[in-house]
């Protein structure tokens, strides 16, 4: 096929015609056209893919002489995922592509008689290439919702020490198994290490308790007492009370309370610890 | 055959679990630790299993068993050590060990039994909790 080797004399019109189409397509969708680093990734892509494509391989995507372009197309994809573009913009700019290489090479179409099989394997091919973008595009979003998955139950287990003896592990979110297990681990691993003998759950941060919810909490009651500690569970708000006995959830084995202030003197009771006012003029009762 | 030491100390025993715990070595234990309470005429059994890193429901259910004989002839059963992995293993296994008194370590459980023997000998109510406030 001599159209290949067309295309590759005109690499410069098409790798123009793509820029034009990007920057017509960033100002459609009102986005600033960065042009600096976009035309980076856009000249070597142009230059790998042309330089790549064979009479030989147009056929065939999976040939080893598209592994760089691939590899191109994927970092340009991760990019993006990352940077926050839609997933239509990551597609028009692969398939701009397809229309600049045809848009270029129209004319000499026009005179060959290979024209239409020649339309036909090159939008396979660039079909092809399209779905390895798509791919990695959707890649690169569930990277970044991983990562702040990951981050969220990180940042909303922590095991505070307040006192010696005393942890605190204030529950925000939804608890849910997988969270369960987290907040689990880290609390024991906890206990073991501070040797601390009392441990309050405050669930203030829980919107809801249901159910599910009351049975993990009494889990954890349970593997705390386990570990030679006592766990009180604080934050009860008036509804979650509400929700709990219309559940007809029992918590009477557990000791709640509804603030961690309450919870903390009650782990002072425990402990046989007493706060004291040093104004002797005024004492503090309890 | 392997067997489990039971060390006697003033008027407690003591089990140090160091190996996996596979059924007839927790049967045998049960069995011999029973006897010793009786032959010593022990007021607490400590049980540390530190070491132990696996668990079933069955030696759970020993765990429990230990306990509640021990308690029939009147003497405390305190577990101490348990790993946290343990921890969750057992609760997951709907084993929460409710009638077995628990401690950190063996420090800490030796404590609670001396505490559980005096608390004993003055008052005759000591089952419940000290505190009655929820």
């Amino acid at each position: 096929m001599e159209i290949v080797q067309v295309l590759k004399k005109r690499k410069q019109n098409v790798l123009k015609l793509w820029l034009d189409k990007q920057a017509h397509d960033a100002a459609l969708n009102g986005n600033p056209f960065d042009e600096g680093e976009i035309n980076d990734y856009v000249e070597k892509l142009v230059d790998t893919f042309v330089d790549s494509i064979e009479n030989s391989n147009i056929d065939d995507i999976k040939s080893a002489d598209f592994d760089a372009v691939i590899e191109l197309l994927r970092e340009v994809s991760f990019k993006r995922a990352r940077q926050g573009f839609s997933p239509r913009e990551t597609g028009l700019f692969i398939f701009s592509l397809k229309e600049s290489i045809l848009e270029v090479l129209s004319d000499d179409l026009k005179k060959s008689k290979e024209a239409i099989p020649f339309i036909i394997t090159l939008s396979r091919l660039m079909d092809s290439l399209a779905t390895v973008t798509f791919e990695t595009f959707i890649e690169g979003r569930e990277d970044v919702i991983n990562r702040q998955t990951d981050e969220i139950s990180e940042i909303s287990t922590p095991v505070i020490k307040v006192w010696d003896g005393i942890l605190a592990l204030p529950i925000i979110g939804t608890l849910d198994s997988s969270r369960t297990q987290t907040v689990l681990e880290n609390l024991l691993q906890e206990i073991v290490e501070t040797g601390s003998s009392v441990a309050i759950l405050d669930i203030s941060g829980v919107p809801t308790v249901d159910s599910l919810v009351a049975q993990h909490l009494l889990k954890a009651v349970s593997a705390t007492r386990l570990m030679g500690a006592e766990c009180i569970i604080s934050g009860i708000r008036p509804e979650i009370a509400q929700t709990i006995v219309y559940l007809g959830i029992d918590l009477s084995q557990i000791v709640t309370k509804s603030t961690l202030a309450s919870a903390l003197q009650h782990a002072f009771r425990i402990l046989n610890l007493a706060v004291r006012n040093n104004d002797t003029t005024k004492t503090i009762k309890k | 055959m392997e067997r489990i030491p039971i060390l006697k100390m003033g008027q407690f025993l003591l089990v140090t679990i160091q190996v996996d715990l596979y059924d007839r070595l927790a049967l045998d234990l049960e069995a011999d630790l029973i006897n010793a309470v009786e032959k010593n005429a022990a007021k607490g059994v400590l049980i540390d299993i530190s070491a132990v890193s696996i668990v079933d429901s069955f030696m759970g259910r020993i765990l429990g068993n230990i306990a509640n004989m021990s308690r029939l002839l009147d003497a405390q059963t305190v577990v101490v050590g348990i790993q946290p992995a343990v921890a969750i293993t057992l609760v997951e296994l709907g084993l929460p060990l409710t009638g077995v008194r628990t401690a950190l370590n063996v420090e800490r459980g030796m404590e609670l039994l001396n505490s559980l023997i005096t608390f004993d000998d003055t008052t005759e109510e000591w089952d419940d909790d000290t505190d009655n406030d929820h």
